[in-house]
């Protein structure tokens, strides 16, 4: 844990908003952007993340990539306040702290539903957003029907598929029109066809200005969502860049070997 | 033996005649227990949900003593609701000593410490598997407690029916703040417990039949309805 090559922002212009790849999300946001300032995090005197700081603004979505236990869950966890860092700061610049809260939501690697019926699962979240009982069913129907999960809407939720829970922990999220959609390997578990329709959904909220931060290790995946790529290894961010740039030319070693499948973690 | 299968003809006659007195024997013991047990879950599930959810000080001590609880011998806590009731106790005036409604104390201060504890280790448990999920959607420990206790709520029907069980099968908080008046306070177990002083082993056997088939069959019908509602619901 002593690494110490410096963090690369090859091509990132001064206010660290990313060229866009393939579409062109809404640039407006209540809380963005992000500023991480010297973030780490120690558990039972092990640094698990050390002195990391970047700033992210509306646009591009950012993929943050690297070998297994390179803390990329933490950092996701860190950013959206799940968890209290040991030192450094997660600020949220466009807005107050409840108002940041309630912009942001994430949908874990392995999906927690409540023991309800579908529809219940997506109206418990709306309902903790304090929105009118009477707006709720409209919002519900349209997510749900935009997820392809309407016709589950009276099922009981853990009774659902892998990859229906998962869309199900989508259509939660995307219900409460987050600013800011963490994904932590939101895909790590599925087959290839539920993988395929995880992403489009998340295509989707991006499209319509939900700015996606997730991780993966998982390059082609990577490689099909990523605006930009934010590369952590054992606890430090080596690399933030375009992703194009970092799948071509990736500035330091550790992210060449990654992508190489060559890594020792 | 003979005792033994007079004990089951006793039972079964007593059953087959509805017999009156048995009759309303085993309606106030319901009473009685069902009441304790309502009131126990009233306190014992907030009560164990918040112990697993909030931190404070002492917080391990309160489960300490709440766990230490679930042994609580009933004639301890039927003295003590009999210091408090009795005439020059604090709530003497009430004069609810040799009343149902003291049973029904006694019992429900009996049973609140199991419900509580076993809800509280329920709740702890469900709360690793959510905390992250509901904090994320924006969600306090305040407002995560009735949605886990909801969740709960298939667990918790053990920890329910130990109460009952528990309330039930008591003899010893019942006898000393119910007094087992004959029409007025007699329950299934102090009726036992008389028999088995007079003498009349084999009716005492018989209403203990009685008892444990009403038990029985409670725990049955509500396993039943638990398994299918679980089955659906995970």
């Amino acid at each position: 844990m002593t690494h110490t090559t410096p963090i690369s922002t090859h091509n990132v212009p001064a206010n660290d908003v990313m060229p866009e790849k393939t579409s062109t999300p809404s640039q407006s946001s209540k809380i963005l952007p992000l500023r991480v300032e010297s973030l780490s995090f120690t558990a039972k005197g092990e640094h698990l993340l050390q002195d990391v700081s970047f700033e992210l603004s509306a646009g591009p979505r950012t993929v943050i990539m690297g070998p297994n236990g390179a803390g990329k869950s933490l950092l996701l966890r860190l950013c959206h306040g799940l968890l209290e860092p040991t030192s450094g700061s997660v600020r949220w610049m466009g807005g107050k702290a409840r108002e940041a809260t309630m912009s942001q939501a994430m949908v874990f690697q392995r999906p927690v539903l409540l023991r309800r019926t579908v529809a219940q699962n997506v109206d418990y979240g709306l309902k903790l957003h304090d929105v009118p009982r009477a707006d709720r069913p409209q919002i519900i129907q349209d997510v749900l029907n935009r997820t392809g999960l309407a016709r589950f809407a009276e099922k009981p939720a853990r009774l659902l598929s892998g990859g229906e829970q998962q869309k199900l922990a989508l259509a939660r999220a995307w219900a409460l029109k987050p600013d800011v959609l963490f994904l932590d390997e939101p895909t790590a578990s599925l087959d290839p066809a539920a993988a395929h329709a995880i992403e489009a959904i998340v295509q989707t909220m991006h499209d319509e200005g939900t700015r996606i931060i997730m991780t993966t290790h998982d390059i082609a995946q990577a490689k099909r969502l990523a605006d930009e790529v934010i590369f952590v290894h054992k606890g430090r961010v080596l690399e933030k860049t375009p992703a194009e740039h970092f799948f071509d030319t990736p500035e330091c070693g550790e992210a060449a070997a990654f992508l190489r499948g060559e890594l020792r973690w | 033996m003979n005792d033994i299968s007079e004990a089951f003809s006793t039972a079964l006659h007593l059953l087959i005649s509805l017999d009156a007195d048995l009759i309303e024997i085993v309606g106030l013991s319901l009473q009685v227990s069902l009441s304790a047990v309502v009131i126990a879950v009233v306190i014992g599930l907030p009560l164990g949900a918040a112990l697993a959810l909030f931190k404070f000080p002492g917080r391990g001590a309160v489960t300490i003593v709440i766990n230490a609880l679930m042994g609580l011998p009933p004639v301890v806590v039927g003295l003590v609701v009999y210091l408090i009731l009795s005439r020059s106790g604090p709530l003497g005036v009430l004069g609810l000593l040799f009343t149902p409604t003291a049973m029904i104390i006694a019992q429900a201060l009996l049973i609140t410490p199991i419900i509580a504890a076993l809800t509280r280790q329920v709740v702890a448990d469900l709360w690793v598997e959510y905390a992250e999920q509901m904090r994320s959607l924006g969600s306090g420990r305040l407002r995560a407690m009735p949605t886990l206790l909801y969740d709960a709520r298939f667990t918790l029907v053990t920890a329910v029916l130990a109460g009952f069980g528990r309330a039930s099968a008591e003899v010893g908080a019942v006898m000393i703040v119910g007094g087992n008046i004959d029409h007025v306070t007699r329950v299934m177990t102090t009726a036992i417990a008389l028999e088995v002083s007079k003498g009349d082993l084999a009716l005492a056997l018989g209403l203990g039949i009685v008892l444990i088939g009403l038990s029985v069959s409670i725990n049955a019908a509500t396993y039943s309805v638990k398994q299918r509602a679980e089955a659906v619901w995970t």
